[in-house]
């Protein structure tokens, strides 16, 4: 699974770059980031390139902050490859809370990260259906 | 005026009246209420030792705390079976401060405020339309029974529902209206918005209070109802509504010196004030049977004005509520206290909370805003956990107070560390 940072964040101006300059002082490299936001708040998740090192760098700061575990699945980049593996998780019952996805230009292959309520259960029957999994976004 | 003879009672004749019930109620309370007889011996002043009403700086205070600590009935004076009433209002914590009267008393209340709402020109033609909310709060009743006992028309409309508080004010052509005054504007926004004209109403006076309000809303309300506006002052620690009305002059509310007695001391020193001087409202309520209140800490700041007035009425005057000497804040006519929001989201969060109160008044409603600080306990990834949070919250903080607010989650550190509680609020209205 892979490990991702939520951070909560107001929404006012600067606060995002505030995070993202407290993260390049302690050298740490950002992989992917996303935002939920509401009107009146947002909340900002990130994967990095050391996750124990910016939670303890962001918790100092004062930020209300949280790891979360991804389920990382690795599909073809090509029209149908996140439908089929869709089908497995309506297949299997498991409802998703939110998804992100980046593409790896270089492997011709998709990585799609998903937030699932229950993730161990989710897991072991996506393992069974033969999903291909991933931990490697890196 | 609805009893001229006490109304215009001679300052001389009403003191010796005040120094009379002083010591019958005195002696009631020191019989009855254990917490007073306990206070009375720690002061080591006995019933005998007051002679008249100059000797009553001589008797030690009472404060809320003391309704709370004899929480529910502890300070009641009379036996359970001469209760014929109770209300309520909140408290600092989730008790509330209840008070209880006797048939006397709520003929007394009645005859008090039938004379408030002679001196604002009612009669028994009035229709008197009665928008201050009916339960525990004093509001309603109070104004009902006065009505009543006046021999007007009582319409106990409560709070709420404004498009049929204006067809009823038109309909049944009201010509008296009771309401906090920010709803008596909000009254005036929705008959704007509704295209009828103030024209189509009979509205002749406004009975307004439960909450501080100023000059500049006098105004506003005045003209945008076509009414004279009246303050009327209260608690329901003393009573409920009629503590003091203002008449025609519109010069500071009367105060029944027959059934009360007002001093103002500085909130500090608790010394007695001399009349004119600002400070803290003390009340005792010398006729009251159920729960007498000696030298009560009002909390609310004021001044007392002993000058005569042009209506004849002898009675003293008491310039309007400036402010508080306490943080409880008054917001659409409930009485909140920050530590009764704070004791809810420290319920939630499981921590002591950092938050913040933020009164402002849109459109003649009062908003009450808290921000909340997301500890570790309210924050999830997820969107609709963390909205659920603060729905819980505002949930919460309703059922709590009776008062519907809007809950805002904000960065942690970033509301004012405040020395005392004092910046927990920041109040934008404008009286």
């Amino acid at each position: 699974m892979v490990k991702q940072l939520s951070v909560f964040i107001e929404n006012r101006p600067g606060r995002l770059y505030k995070i993202t300059q407290l993260l390049s002082q302690h050298n740490i490299d950002l992989v992917m980031l996303s935002i939920a936001d509401t009107k009146e708040f947002g909340i900002l998740r990130i994967i990095t390139s050391d996750i124990e090192k910016s939670f303890r760098v962001l918790k100092e700061a004062g930020y209300t902050v949280s790891i979360t575990e991804m389920i990382g699945v690795e599909v073809p980049d090509r029209p149908g490859g996140l439908a089929e593996v869709l089908a497995v998780f309506d297949r299997c019952g498991i409802s998703i809370e939110y998804l992100y996805s980046f593409a790896r230009t270089s492997d011709k292959i998709a990585i799609i990260l998903f937030r699932v309520e229950d993730s161990q259960s989710a897991l072991e029957k996506l393992m069974e259906a033969k999903v291909k999994l991933t931990d490697r976004v890196l | 005026m609805y009893n001229r003879q006490m109304e215009t009672l001679p300052k001389g004749e009403l003191r010796a009246l005040q120094g009379e019930r002083l010591r019958q109620v005195l002696k009631r309370v020191y019989e009855n209420v254990p917490a007073y007889r306990a206070k009375m011996e720690a002061a080591r002043v006995t019933p005998q030792d007051i002679k008249g009403a100059d000797d009553i700086y001589k008797l030690p205070f009472t404060v809320k705390q003391d309704l709370r600590d004899g929480y529910p009935f502890g300070m009641f004076a009379a036996p359970r079976s001469e209760i014929v009433r109770l209300h309520a209002s909140s408290g600092t914590t989730g008790k509330l401060t209840v008070v209880g009267y006797t048939r006397h008393d709520i003929e007394v209340w009645s005859e008090l405020m039938a004379r408030a709402l002679a001196a604002v020109g009612a009669t028994r033609d009035s229709m008197i339309h009665i928008a201050y909310g009916y339960g525990l709060f004093t509001g309603g009743l109070g104004a009902h029974y006065g009505a009543e006992k006046l021999g007007a028309t009582a319409v106990p409309v409560s709070s709420g529902n404004t498009k049929r508080q204006i067809m009823l004010l038109k309909d049944f052509e009201a010509d008296i209206l009771c309401c906090t005054p920010s709803y008596a504007l909000y009254i005036a926004e929705e008959i704007r918005k509704e295209s009828l004209s103030i024209s189509d109403f009979k509205l002749k006076a406004g009975v307004f209070g439960a909450e501080p309000w100023s000059e500049a809303m006098r105004a506003e309300i005045e003209e945008k109802l076509g009414i004279s506006a009246y303050d009327i002052y209260g608690l329901s620690e003393i009573m409920g509504p009629g503590v003091s009305i203002e008449c025609e002059h519109k010069a500071g509310g009367h105060i029944w010196e027959d059934h009360f007695i007002a001093e103002v001391i500085d909130p500090d020193t608790l010394e007695p004030l001399d009349y004119g001087k600002e400070g803290e409202l003390v009340i005792t309520t010398i006729t009251k049977e159920g729960i007498p209140m000696i030298r009560y800490r009002t909390r609310d700041i004021t001044t007392l004005l002993e000058e005569p007035c042009k209506c004849g009425r002898t009675h003293v005057r008491m310039k309007r509520v400036l402010g508080r000497t306490d943080d409880m804040l008054i917001i659409r006519g409930v009485n909140i206290f920050p530590s009764q929001i704070e004791n809810v989201i420290a319920g939630i969060s499981g921590v002591e909370p950092f938050y913040q109160l933020v009164v402002d008044r849109v459109e003649g409603a009062d908003i009450l805003e808290v921000q909340v600080e997301v500890s570790q306990a309210l924050f999830s990834d997820q969107v609709k956990k963390i909205e659920a949070v603060k729905q819980l919250l505002e949930r919460e903080i309703y059922s709590a107070l009776g008062l519907s607010v809007k809950v805002t989650l904000c960065d942690p550190d970033s509301l004012p560390r405040s020395e005392g509680k004092s910046k927990r609020v920041i109040d934008k209205r404008k009286f």
